[in-house]
């Protein structure tokens, strides 16, 4: 096996478009843990995680552009914690504290799992995805990016650069559930966003479809149901939201959990979001 | 938080203080030689190509290709075992390589030796096994009544215990069935191991185990190999909990390396060892229990049958637990109990912490719960008006002799103050990181438990330990074949030596197979047996030492409290002074008071002693969710007598953990005979903000006749009752009847 060391992004794009069918290696702690099972079996590997672009993240006053190789530990303490909240909520969740400071965000995206922790977050806060390649740069909504389970629409030669996703001074919530207090993957997660300038919410929701999924319908009906003056929730929209939320997943039954605990446990992780956010009250 | 400084003030040396262990930071500092960095110059790494399937049949095994690559030095297949294709740690049923029929998913077919474990593993994936599949047999129950899928049948063991007058009848009558799913050992160390052939064509083994003779025993068999051929010698264990008792890639080993001529080493990764050692037996449970008003256990009916998976392991001893001790540390006048140990095309089910008594536990507790609810008495009055006392007969017609604290050890546990209120803090509450659960979503349960375990061996086998004490010029070096897991026996071994002899400068001889058999470190026996042992080893010295002493001096002196004072009182030495410049070499063999078999309804003296436990659990559960956060569980146990309280602490601080661990979180989740998380991510272990505090309440201290220093083992009973502790208190806060280990968050968001 090759292992090509980058130092730059225009490295990683010359190599990848001297044999495209090199592979990425961030982290490592998906792919690692695939080369020693041998269910993955590259020939030629580009590690990434040394390149200084992709290690850095910058705050432009509107939103920030997170490096692809930024790790969960990065995001989940320090200023990143403070712009965007529910990205370091979801990425304490990960792992264990050796799994954050490896995991990288950009491989939490290109590997595309449906119970990757960042998803819903990127989802709800409608993150853009910037892919780079030799051909140059283009811009990609995280839903047209993850188009199947751990399937990309990354063209040959590409890679994900970085995430452009708001900052938006309201609150967030992500909330997860698993089986252990920890180190765990998630049997259903759900990120909740608020966005008091359009006054609206954003509902990503996560390990309950094979791609990313917004709660749409469940966003659009809450609207009515909040007062943004005084943060509160009409009580009786609670019951309907909530089984939108649910009706919004397509879950599996599968050693991890059952479809219909997944399906009845979303909608609830986002009725007590809403709930942290929004006080009850008649309005 | 558990408080270890209030056992710490013993202020002799020897038994009783908190010695240190000699591994201890080692351990903790990475320095510790751990069997997988075994090495030798010249060595080869080996693999073993398993089957994917549960039920099938091998057509053909074509090696040709594997053989080709450069770098493999051996593949070989059933063929190739030179002598009997059975191993079995209670008789042998179950081929070291598949010949013909596959019986569960992961069963070896085949070994690779090769220079590089790359190589070994590109040569694995170059065999071609052509199988023809077969439905497997995966219902315990029906396997009771299916065609056999071995030549030795599907029951491994039914066993009937007859107890009493069967026309007894209480006022109070309740029906319950349960559940218990797979736990697994889950040692940090998977298995690994390094053969070393001689050019005499002998081999030695260097290997992390639990019982080296019994390994050596099997190996020798397939090998076809004289005893003093085939030498094993202890390597750094990495945890075991009954997960080592069988035999895994030792054989396979012994034969690449035989084959090679060179040394080969394995190490399995956390995938394989899922599937190369046996698990905990998969429960189903059926009771019946008859109760007087007053609160009187009176009868007792049950049906348990346990799945032992593909071959027998220790299935027939584990169902003998879970039959014997399936009324609990009660006392009842009735009993009539059937169990079936039977065999499944699951993986093979042997040895683990708790050995069956862990499954009837779990069912027991939550029918004593039902029956004191339905009484309207308080469950801990219910256990107390049926504790068991020293004197009662249990259920096989055997008398309890030794002590029997029960009463002592469900009422210093009850009096313990309870935690504080739930935590303003989303990291301790149900959900822990996942940040579900606010302060109004909590419902906060107590549950408690009682069980019983026997301490050693039963039914009869003759369970010895042999242990040398050698002095060379007054300097000390104690020998056994008695494998240190972790449980720390290398610690009391210097803490007997040095209670007897006198001194602390004591060497402890790895354990390997030069010396007699220590029994299998398991049953919570080796503090008894290996350590009565090396008591014996050392007070024989003193005994020589008299001797000798009285030869040529002419005087006779008595060891008083670890001085030799002369017969008129004028002279007095301490032993370790004796000993300067003196020789012995006394072995010696110890056994505990004998067993006996059970007839055939189930009665006799089959157990040598028991140990009791209480637990206590506090819980906060989000229902809504099905989140459980255990806030803290607290036990009193018997101990008989501490020997070291630090890692007396240890093992009940252990013991909880697992306990908790089949409580909520682990199992093996099977799907048509096939592991779906033979991994860490999925396969679920406490993590330190799944552990709560534990406090210990009391530690019985009633020294066990018998008994060396009256200690009691104390490694299994925290695993016991913990788990049905755990699960009471969930069905406390929320009400739901839950009937099934582990508790998953379905079970309790979807009632």
């Amino acid at each position: 096996m090759e292992v090509l060391i980058a130092s730059s992004t225009e490295e990683i794009c010359e190599l990848l478009a001297q044999d495209s069918s090199r592979q990425l290696l961030a982290g490592g702690t998906d792919f690692m843990v695939e080369v020693n099972y041998r269910h993955r079996s590259p020939s030629s590997v580009i590690t990434i995680d040394q390149v200084p672009e992709l290690q850095n993240w910058h705050h432009d006053g509107n939103s920030v552009v997170v490096g692809s190789c930024v790790t969960y530990r990065e995001i989940e303490r320090g200023p990143l914690a403070t712009l965007v909240p529910a990205l370091a909520q979801a990425a304490r969740t990960v792992g264990s504290p050796q799994i954050r400071n490896a995991g990288t965000i950009g491989g939490n995206i290109g590997t595309a799992s449906p119970a990757g922790d960042m998803i819903p977050v990127l989802s709800a806060l409608g993150a853009v995805i910037s892919l780079r390649s030799s051909e140059g740069r283009r811009e990609i909504s995280l839903e047209d990016l993850i188009i199947g389970v751990k399937e990309t629409s990354l063209r040959h030669g590409e890679f994900i650069e970085s995430v452009r996703v708001p900052v938006l001074d309201s609150p967030q919530e992500f909330l997860k559930v698993g089986s252990r207090s920890a180190m765990v993957i998630s049997v259903t997660s759900l990120a909740f966003i608020t966005y008091p300038k359009t006054r609206s919410v954003g509902i990503g929701l996560g390990a309950v479809n094979p791609t990313p999924t917004r709660a749409k319908e469940a966003e659009a009906f809450i609207a009515d149901y909040l007062d943004w003056e005084s943060m509160q929730v009409d009580p009786s929209g609670l019951d309907p939201f909530k089984d939108l939320v649910s009706a919004a997943s397509n879950p599996i039954d599968d050693h991890r959990s059952v479809a219909a605990y997944r399906r009845k446990s979303i909608g609830i992780l986002a009725q007590r979001a809403l709930t942290r956010v929004f006080t009850e009250g008649v309005l | 938080m558990t408080t270890i400084e209030s056992y710490e003030s013993k202020t002799r040396s020897g038994v009783g203080v908190s010695a240190q262990r000699p591994d201890a930071v080692p351990k903790a500092t990475g320095e510790f030689p751990f069997s997988s960095d075994l090495s030798s110059h010249n060595m080869l790494w080996g693999q073993t190509l398993r089957s994917p399937h549960p039920s099938a049949r091998i057509k053909n095994i074509d090696i040709s290709e594997a053989l080709s690559i450069s770098g493999v030095h051996a593949i070989l297949t059933a063929n190739d075992v030179p002598g009997k294709n059975l191993f079995g740690l209670e008789h042998p049923d179950q081929p070291v390589l598949a010949d013909d029929l596959i019986r569960y998913a992961g069963e070896p077919i085949a070994l690779v030796a090769a220079e590089h474990p790359e190589i070994a593993a590109n040569a694995i994936n170059a065999i071609h096994v052509t199988f023809e599949e077969l439905s497997p047999l995966i219902d315990a129950e029906s396997a009771i009544t299916a065609d056999p899928i071995h030549p030795e049948g599907n029951v491994i063991r039914h066993l009937k215990i007859d107890y009493g007058d069967p026309s007894t009848t209480g006022d109070l009558v309740i029906e319950g069935t349960y559940e218990v799913g797979m736990q697994d050992q889950a040692f940090m160390g998977t298995e690994s191991g390094m053969a070393v052939p001689s050019p005499d064509g002998s081999v030695d083994l260097y290997i992390s185990t639990q019982w080296l003779h019994s390994d050596q025993n099997q190996i020798i068999e397939a090998l076809d190999l004289p005893e003093d051929m085939v030498r094993l010698t202890l390597a750094g264990v990495g945890g075991a909990f009954g997960g080592r008792e069988d035999v895994s890639m030792h054989v396979h080993l012994c034969m690449l390396a035989l084959h090679t001529g060179r040394p080969v080493k394995m190490v399995y990764d956390r995938n394989e060892s899922f599937l190369g050692h046996v698990h905990r037996h998969p429960a189903k449970i059926w009771y019946r229990h008859h109760a007087t008003k007053d609160g009187h256990i009176v009868k007792v009916e049950g049906k348990i049958i346990l799945d032992g998976g593909a071959y027998a392991s220790t299935t027939s001893a584990v169902l003998a637990n879970a039959c014997c001790f399936s009324t609990g540390p009660y006392r009842v006048s009735s009993a009539q109990i059937e169990g079936w140990g039977v065999r499944t095309n699951n993986p093979p089910c042997g040895a683990m912490r708790g050995f069956g008594n862990v499954q009837t536990c779990f069912a027991i507790e939550a029918q004593m719960d039902k029956v004191a609810s339905a009484l309207g008495i308080d469950p801990v009055d219910l256990r107390l008006i049926n504790a068991l006392e020293q004197g009662d007969t249990i259920i096989t017609g055997q008398k309890i002799t030794g002590v029997a604290p029960v009463k002592e050890v469900i009422s210093s546990l009850a009096g313990h103050p309870m935690p504080g209120p739930p935590e303003n803090n989303l990291l301790a509450r149900p959900g822990g990181t996942g940040r579900t659960t606010d302060q109004k979503h909590i419902k906060r349960g107590v549950g408690f438990a009682v069980s019983i375990k026997n301490l050693m061996f039963a039914e009869g086998f003759d369970d010895s330990s042999e242990a040398l004490c050698q002095v060379d010029d007054g300097n000390v070096a104690i020998h056994t074949a008695c494998v240190e897991v972790g449980q720390g026996f290398i610690t009391l071994v210097h803490q007997i030596a040095e209670e007897v002899l006198g001194t602390s400068d004591i060497t402890v001889i790895p354990a390997d197979t030069s010396i007699g058999s220590a029994g299998s470190t398991s049953a919570s026996r080796q503090t008894w047996m290996s350590g009565g042992a090396v008591l014996k080893a050392c007070e024989a010295v003193v005994e020589k030492l008299i001797e000798q002493i009285f030869e040529d001096e002419g005087v006779k002196y008595e060891n008083l409290d670890g001085n030799l004072v002369s017969e008129d009182g004028t002279k007095a030495i301490p032993i370790a002074e004796a000993l300067k410049g003196r020789s012995f070499h006394e072995k010696v063999v110890h056994r505990h008071a004998p067993t006996f078999p059970l007839n055939n309804k189930g009665q006799g003296d089959a157990h040598v002693s028991f140990a009791f436990a209480a637990h206590r659990a506090v819980v906060d559960v989000d229902q809504e969710l099905g989140l459980v956060r255990v806030i803290e569980i607290a036990t009193s146990q018997d101990v008989g007598r501490i020997l070291n309280p630090l890692q007396a602490v240890g093992q009940i601080e252990g013991g909880i953990t697992q306990g908790l661990g089949l409580a909520v979180l682990e199992e093996l989740v099977m799907k048509n005979g096939v592991i779906q998380n033979a991994n860490f991510t999925d396969y679920l272990l406490p993590t330190a903000l799944d552990t709560p505090p534990i406090e210990i309440a009391a530690l019985i201290e009633e020294p066990e006749p018998g008994a060396p220093f009256g200690a009691k083992g104390i490694g299994e009973p925290p695993t016991i009752s913990s788990t049905p502790a755990v699960v009471a208190a969930i069905r406390d806060a929320t009400g739901v009847d839950l009937r099934r280990v582990p508790v998953r968050p379905e079970d309790i968001a979807l009632e």
